[in-house]
């Protein structure tokens, strides 16, 4: 049905809000970007000095250092997991429902509460490595989280632990939806389980993986509120990421300019790996 | 012998499924079993072990007495901060997300795919990008450090999610139930309120829940919108666990932790199917 007054008129707030505080801002920030803005927002051009000079910084090149093997290893590691307990979990075992409700409970809780519980276990003076040596290992050590070199580690172990049920729920969705009859004519052949996975039930989950992969990557780029709550952003700046420099330059260093450019870069990385997904997904859409 | 290895498999896989189960409860156990504990016990004993003498005080004094920022109020304003922002937060936008879905499925409008597209995309911005010019306009409408500034805030953004939610549930709703009703007269209104949302509840549980616990755990407008009047439940935890004054009193911030969690650890509880659907919704699939 063609669209009257009416329906145009109600979808227009939203659309104005989305043009504007979406929209409207990011073109904002853009613009601030090449601005010289520091405490407050100031109009006067200034052309790509502030992307050289974030460029340039120490800071910002540790928040990317420290995003890459972040994003890198909590991809990997919470799809691997996640496959292999969607894998299990489809054995038809007894208490599935219990057991994938365990896996995904920790999605339900905010990442300063998992960021807060983390701490603690992983803090040697109260956590793992003060229990292990109470109960006899007196030469255990886990002092990842207050060593320089490790703790990004940690912001890996904690955001794993939070997302990984999410992917697992993903992949056993797929596994389910993969067509029983290939398996069973495999079966019959004398195929044994972990050939059929191998060979036809894990390369038709290719959508999984790239849905999956969207999501961890853009989760990773966004990735704030863990940092702050386990590590915030210490020891040092050894657990920065671009989120936290953003944060920082903005509201603490009185770099406005400096912290828009950076915003700028966070959000091409996410539109790079988020728009050809999207385009492929509005396709389908319009076509289905 | 064959079936001793495939029940030898089958034990195998139990005690790993078992095993990562425990390793996931751990952090919650955790929480709990030190919530309960005076501190020296935390400080002498172990994480693992059952408090030996069982105590409310760290709830009490999470929940009334802890210092947060200045004062000496416990989470309990914040907890209920963040009720006053989630409730019209969550129902504002899952009735705007319900009018969009209708309206963009049932009517034929230039710019309607490109408007959802942009939609779309919203819920995948880093929320930094918009934070300064937010920011401002807050202040200019007055809003800044208020509930009612972060309730705006996140019903905006809230837009992307709820549309795409409404939009792919009414895309796949039975069109003879719409022209038999159009037929019979009704009008704008009435096909939205006596036949599309009538049927919706399934799509309206997974958006009020999806809502629920993305606002409820949202950190970063917070942190960056609110001052101590209006902080929600998140920052105020992260200002009880990170101020550096005096003793760490772990059994304070493991108390303020699981007190933080509770609603959405009861929302998944109750309808962890509809929590997944959520999930699964909100990665574009469907």
């Amino acid at each position: 049905m063609k669209a009257g007054f009416l329906p145009k008129l109600l979808i227009t707030p939203s659309a104005l809000l989305v043009l504007v505080c979406v929209y409207g801002y990011i073109m904002f920030t853009i613009y601030l970007s090449f601005t010289a803005s520091t405490l407050m927002p100031q109009y006067e051009w200034v052309g790509t000095a502030n992307y050289v000079r974030l460029m340039g910084l120490e800071n910002w090149s540790v928040a990317l250092s420290n995003l890459w093997v972040f994003a890198s290893l909590y991809i990997v590691i919470a799809m691997a997991l996640g496959l292999t307990l969607a894998i299990l979990i489809d054995q038809k075992v007894r208490a599935e429902s219990g057991l994938r409700s365990v896996f995904l409970y920790p999605m339900a809780l905010s990442f300063i509460v998992t960021g807060t519980a983390w701490k603690w276990l992983l803090d040697p003076g109260v956590g793992l490595e003060h229990t292990m040596q109470t109960l006899g290992w007196s030469n255990f050590t886990f002092g990842w989280i207050k060593d320089s070199e490790m703790a990004i580690y940690c912001v890996v172990i904690a955001a794993v632990w939070q997302t990984t049920g999410f992917v697992m729920a993903m992949f056993l969705a797929g596994l389910r939806g993969v067509d029983s009859e290939q398996i069973n004519a495999a079966r019959l052949d004398g195929a044994k389980s972990w050939q059929i996975y191998q060979r036809i039930i894990i390369p038709q989950l290719g959508p999984v993986f790239i849905s999956a992969f969207v999501i961890l990557a853009h989760m990773a780029i966004k990735s704030y509120d863990l940092v702050i709550a386990l590590t915030n952003g210490g020891p040092g700046r050894s657990t920065w990421l671009p989120s936290v420099f953003m944060y920082q330059y903005t509201f603490t260093r009185n770099e406005m300019a400096v912290g828009a450019a950076s915003s700028v870069l966070m959000l091409v990385a996410i539109g790079v790996v988020v728009l050809p997904y999207l385009y492929g997904e509005m396709r389908k859409v319009k076509n289905g | 012998m064959d079936k001793t290895v495939s029940r030898f498999l089958r034990i195998a896989l139990y005690v790993i499924l078992v095993g990562t189960a425990l390793m996931f409860i751990l952090p919650v156990y955790v929480m709990v079993v030190n919530s309960l504990k005076p501190l020296d016990e935390i400080r002498n004993g172990n994480l693992m072990s059952l408090p030996m003498e069982w105590t409310l005080a760290p709830w009490r004094s999470a929940w009334s007495t802890a210092q947060i920022g200045v004062q000496a109020t416990g989470l309990k304003p914040y907890f209920v901060n963040s009720f006053l922002l989630v409730i019209p937060a969550v129902v504002l936008s899952t009735l705007i997300g319900a009018l969009n879905g209708y309206i963009l499925t049932q009517f034929k409008m230039r710019f309607a795919h490109a408007l959802f597209a942009a939609m779309l995309f919203s819920v995948f911005i880093p929320f930094q990008i918009v934070l300064i010019p937010m920011a401002k306009t807050l202040g200019f409408l007055g809003l800044a450090g208020t509930v009612k500034g972060l309730v705006f805030v996140n019903v905006v953004y809230g837009i992307g999610f709820t549309t795409l939610f409404f939009r792919n549930y009414y895309a796949a709703f039975p069109t003879e139930l719409i022209r038999s009703a159009r037929m019979d007269g009704a009008d704008f209104f009435g096909v939205l309120l006596r036949i599309l949302l009538p049927n919706s509840a399934p799509i309206i549980v997974v958006t009020v829940i999806w809502q629920f616990t993305n606002i409820w755990n949202e950190f970063l407008f917070g942190a960056s919108f609110s001052d101590y009047t209006s902080f929600p439940l998140t920052v105020a935890l992260n200002n009880l666990v990170s101020s550096s004054t005096g003793v760490k009193e772990y059994n304070v911030h493991f108390a303020g932790a699981f007190i933080a969690a509770i609603p959405t650890l009861i929302v998944y509880l109750v309808s962890g199917k509809y929590f997944v659907r959520g999930l699964m919704a909100g990665s574009v699939k469907g």
